[in-house]
């Protein structure tokens, strides 16, 4: 009998010690990060572009690339993901939607760097040259599985009688999707919009090969262009001081982005399903 | 339907265009038909990115056949093409690190499902490894290489191999951090599933927390369990730059758990910008055999997942 009480205080005690040790390292990179990036948080990092070693550089143009490459990523996959994940949720029995609803999960799964390839292929080949463009495309595949998942789950919970209320006062199907269904189901879809994009916000292995990284400043998204990921690939890699200064500052930005709009999304979850 | 119509006429005698049909069936029409070509888009992406890779490794494999897979010697200049040193890689770096995941994602799932913890424990527990999921691959990278490379260095020299600080071992335990979220999420999803009454039932029957959880609420839940970890054991496969930044890029087998090496992913993210012609060709080819193992993984734990969500 004295085994059992053994045995089920070790297993408590391991599973919250388990657990401890789980999230410890958010803590300790967190610390690490605040540590070596309050530091490199100056006003050279926000207002200079980055410069050889020895000459005083900062990340503007990463930073401004990031935000150039994310929205365009957003602007190319929301219409999609959207519709696509209404036809989900309005022909569930269909094969197409159901093709859809598996693909999904799929595109969930594809190493990013295999991404970076295919948009290489797609893109970069083609056209001749990497370009800001491109990374925007491979980021924009990336968004598609959280997206279509969100309006489609979101639609589903909308309550029946709102659709045929519309649809008995004579609205057609297009207008109930557009002007009832949609309105209820967009905090739902506007969750999932930012959480798929504070994903692609820190990606990096998908940008290697299409929007190749810029040292200047540049606003033309046929050309290369720089990101605060592929900023902080760089200098992290690179031998010098200097450099792993500045990549601290960017991480310290990048992760305090990613951080706020992840919580924006999880706090509208919470409020949404409540 | 134009049939129908056909012989009437609209005013001052010509037909307005699209007439014959009613405008609420026409927008419904043309919506639907929107709808299903933005769906139809999605469907085809992956059999899309098979295409690609595939053709555009066609040349490689049409030259090299695939018996670049089982050769050993990497050395694009002298047109030597042998990827199992980085295939083994990838699978070792991988499953260590899902091994190593595992007790530390079912605890946090046992937790999150014991009765007498408050919700704000919960809470915190779910948007901490929320956030740990959220934290970009590239400064897991940049942690590792700065802050745990230096302690594997002195762990490495205790025990007698050469002090790189990166490597092999360096890179699971990045990939251990990174992997837990995903399978912890999805298992406490699971156990979530699992009916109540079974779990009223074991502890009626006197049964404490350890029995209930380990004889019961495993048992039932256990496809899902591991469909969690074949979800995350693709992820790990895939992985790229926090494996690039802290596995040493050596690409050759690694000589011990703690030394350099490359897996298929690391290898792609050093060499695909300087590659060109053939070399350029089999990157692609290994990047299709990561997509295809992944690929697999990933089917097989969304269909464990999906039944599992129906029953």
């Amino acid at each position: 009998m004295k085994t059992r009480k053994y045995m089920d205080k070790i297993f408590k005690a391991g599973i919250i010690t388990f657990s401890i040790l789980t999230i410890a390292p958010l803590f300790i990179i967190l610390i690490t990060l605040l540590k070596w990036g309050i530091n490199a948080l100056n006003l050279d990092l926000i207002t200079r572009i980055q410069r050889p070693v020895g000459e005083r550089g900062g990340a503007l143009n990463s930073i401004v690339g990031t935000l150039i490459i994310t929205t365009i990523a957003t602007i190319i996959a929301s219409p999609i993901s959207i519709l696509a994940g209404v036809y989900v949720a309005e022909f569930p029995d269909k094969l197409i939607s159901k093709i859809t609803a598996v693909s999904s999960r799929l595109i969930a799964g594809i190493p990013s760097i295999v991404i970076g390839i295919v948009v290489y292929l797609w893109c970069v080949k083609p056209m001749g040259g990497y370009s800001a463009l491109a990374g925007s495309i491979a980021l924009a595949i990336m968004m598609i599985p959280n997206i279509v998942t969100a309006t489609a789950e979101s639609i589903m919970m909308i309550p029946k009688d709102y659709r045929e209320a519309s649809r008995s006062l004579g609205a057609n199907f297009t207008r109930t999707t557009l002007k009832v269904i949609i309105p209820f189901a967009l905090p739902g879809i506007l969750t999932g919009l930012l959480s798929s994009f504070s994903r692609i916000a820190g990606e990096t292995a998908p940008l290697l090969f299409t929007s190749f990284g810029n040292p200047f400043l540049n606003l033309n998204i046929l050309k290369p262009m720089s990101a605060l990921p592929l900023l902080i690939y760089n200098y992290a890699t690179s031998p010098y001081r200097e450099w792993h200064q500045i990549a601290w500052g960017a991480s310290l930005i990048l992760i305090l982005i990613v951080f706020l709009v992840s919580i924006i999304s999880r706090l509208g979850v919470k409020k949404w399903k409540a | 339907m134009i049939k129908s119509f056909k012989g009437k006429t609209g005013e001052g005698g010509i037909l307005p265009p699209f007439a014959f049909l009613k405008r609420n069936k026409s927008e419904d029409f043309i919506f639907i038909q929107i709808l299903k070509a933005s769906a139809l888009l999605v469907s085809i992406v992956i059999f899309a990115f098979l295409v690609t890779l595939f053709l555009s490794s066609w040349p490689f494999v049409k030259t090299y056949g695939l018996r670049a897979l089982v050769s050993r010697v990497w050395d694009p200049i002298n047109e030597s093409y042998g990827a199992l040193p980085f295939i083994v890689t990838t699978i070792l770096v991988s499953i260590l690190a899902l091994l190593l995941s595992i007790p530390f994602s079912l605890s946090v799932a046992f937790l999150t499902k014991t009765r007498n913890l408050s919700e704000r424990v919960k809470d915190l527990l779910t948007t901490s490894l929320n956030l740990i999921a959220a934290i970009p691959s590239v400064i897991y990278g940049f942690w590792g290489l700065v802050a745990l490379a230096p302690i594997m260095r002195i762990l490495q020299l205790k025990l007698g191999y050469p002090p790189y600080g990166v490597g092999i071992m360096t890179a699971v335990l990045v990939l251990t951090i990174m992997i837990i979220p995903l399978s912890a999420s999805i298992a406490s999803e699971v156990m979530k599933l699992v009916p109540e009454e079974l779990e009223e039932a074991s502890y009626a029957l006197g049964a404490n927390t350890y029995e209930t959880n380990l004889k019961v609420i495993l048992p039932v839940a256990k496809s899902g369990i591991l469909a969690g970890f074949l979800l995350s054991l693709g992820r790990a496969l895939g992985e790229t730059m926090a494996v690039t930044m802290v596995i040493g890029n050596f690409n050759n087998f690694p000589s011990n758990l703690f030394g350099p090496g490359n897996t298929i992913a690391s290898l792609i993210a050093n060499q695909f910008n300087e590659a060109s012609g053939m070399h350029q060709s089999g990157l692609i080819f290994l990047g299709l055999v990561l997509f295809l193992i992944t690929l697999i993984f990933n089917f097989t734990g969304n269909l464990l997942i999906l039944r599992r969500v129906r029953k």
